[in-house]
């Protein structure tokens, strides 16, 4: 028994299926929950008052809108390594979703930023590298719709994604170097000494628990979608042959 | 190989092959600033280098295009596949082309342009080194880009969504070095940054723009 075997599309359907309105449910769950928690049961920071609780959508979204990409990256290298359908599926399926994540996070960062830092937009680098993010995923996006046969699709797109993530962790760096940060640093790593408070950590990582589920559930529901568009697909190629 | 690049090269420069457009359209570009940001010289020579890269960066993207579309549609990138020659080795002699008829006339045509934009006078030798040794990885990366899209009818607009963001950091560091040589600071991390990312992707990239051909071919 091998984690190939779920690289079977009906295999994988038989598994997922299942599974997939408990992962949704759950997901629900944990965001009403860690929201609720976060919105109305933490303090309000002494200097930024209630504007601190936007990172509850803030820093989850922005988490996966790297991580949607980092998976879509290894789905990509696991369809042109053993062309497996089901992984470009869920590849093509990810992208959506973190193209999404990547606006939440410009957004409530925009929102947050208004109040804090005075402004809207600042060409800092964290910023800047978000958008040139969601310019790839654009891209990305655009050149799954702009090509009809599926196997060149999910090819060329891989490809893009692989070309693409060097380039996007270049551009991380060359912004960096090119303009000096409003943004502050890594405040919610488990080895450091100076992080978030508790009282806003458990609520966030109930939060993050809750936007990984939903990540999940949207990408399984992508994937299942596109399955089964491939089968109507093909039962109706066969009816017209036949 | 060498014929190769001698028949792209006689291919662009002769009628119809668009060499040129992409000067006329850097001119342009580098004409209008003033007329959308004002006359005033101290404000231009303070933007010149990012506006003259900008430019240069969008002249480029313009004749990207070009690279591959003609021998796809009359089918002569069939046979320069199936050819004794690598097809990594015939993408490079493509991007080499391309660089050559595009990226190499913005080169020596920036500094005539410069003049008009009021580029401070020590800031000229390195407009020059940054757009000499950034052009080249324009050219790759655009190419990379013109094969992924060969197979799409009018891909120009797909192409250049999906080439602007390969190019961030290219021209971050090149408008980098033009900027830090016209206010006269020290312009070598920059330098070796870009010349870094140029050397990077003339060696690694002709192999996915070759893979994505083959895709493509298939």
């Amino acid at each position: 028994m091998s984690i190939w075997e779920y690289a079977n599309p009906k295999k994988f359907m038989d598994t997922t299926g299942p599974v997939l309105p408990w992962i949704g449910a759950l997901a629900a769950v944990l965001l009403v929950v860690g929201l609720f928690w976060g919105f109305f049961l933490t303090p309000d920071d002494y200097r930024q008052g209630s504007t601190v609780k936007i990172i509850y959508l803030h820093v989850p979204s922005a988490f996966l809108a790297i991580n949607a990409w980092f998976m879509m990256l290894v789905a990509s290298l696991i369809w042109l390594i053993r062309r497996h359908h089901v992984s470009a599926l869920a590849a093509k399926a990810a992208a959506p979703v973190g193209a999404t994540m990547t606006v939440i996070a410009l957004v409530t960062g925009a929102i947050w930023g208004q109040p804090m830092w005075g402004t809207w937009w600042e060409w800092d680098p964290r910023l800047t590298s978000f958008l040139v993010l969601f310019l790839f995923y654009l891209g990305y996006m655009a050149l799954w719709g702009a090509i009809e046969n599926d196997d060149t699709a999910a090819d060329l797109t891989s490809i893009l994604c692989l070309v693409g993530s060097v380039f996007a962790i270049l551009s991380r760096y060359a912004v960096n170097f090119w303009n000096q940060g409003l943004h502050q640093g890594a405040s919610l790593s488990m080895d450091k000494e100076e992080n978030v408070a508790d009282v806003f950590w458990v609520p966030l990582l109930v939060c993050m628990g809750a936007f990984v589920l939903l990540f999940l559930y949207l990408v399984l529901t992508g994937t299942h979608t596109e399955i089964r568009a491939r089968r109507t697909r093909a039962l109706l190629a066969r009816e017209r042959m036949s | 190989m060498k014929a190769l690049l001698l028949r792209d090269l006689k291919l662009a420069v002769r009628a119809g092959g668009g060499f040129g457009l992409g000067l006329a359209f850097f001119l342009i570009v580098v004409v209008l600033v003033p007329f959308g940001v004002g006359p005033e010289s101290g404000l231009l020579s303070r933007i010149a280098p990012g506006v003259l890269w900008i430019g240069a960066l969008l002249a480029c993207l313009l004749s990207l295009d070009r690279i591959f579309a003609l021998d796809w549609e009359d089918g002569s990138l069939d046979l320069l596949a199936t050819a004794p020659v690598p097809l990594e080795g015939i993408v490079t002699m493509k991007a080499l082309a391309h660089w050559l008829t595009t990226g190499l006339p913005l080169v020596l045509a920036a500094p005539a342009l410069a003049i008009l934009l009021n580029l401070p006078t020590e800031g000229f030798v390195w407009l020059v080194v940054s757009l000499g040794a950034g052009t080249p990885a324009l050219s790759v990366i655009g190419t990379f880009g013109a094969a992924l899209t060969v197979g799409i009818k009018r891909g120009g607009l797909l192409l250049s969504l999906l080439v602007l963001p390969l190019y961030v950091p290219t021209l971050i560091f090149g408008a980098e070095v033009a900027r830090r040589g016209a206010e006269g600071m020290a312009t070598q991390v920059p330098v070796l940054m870009l010349a870094g990312i140029t050397f990077a992707a003339v060696a690694l990239l002709p192999f996915a723009s070759a893979a994505v051909l083959r895709i493509n071919l298939r």
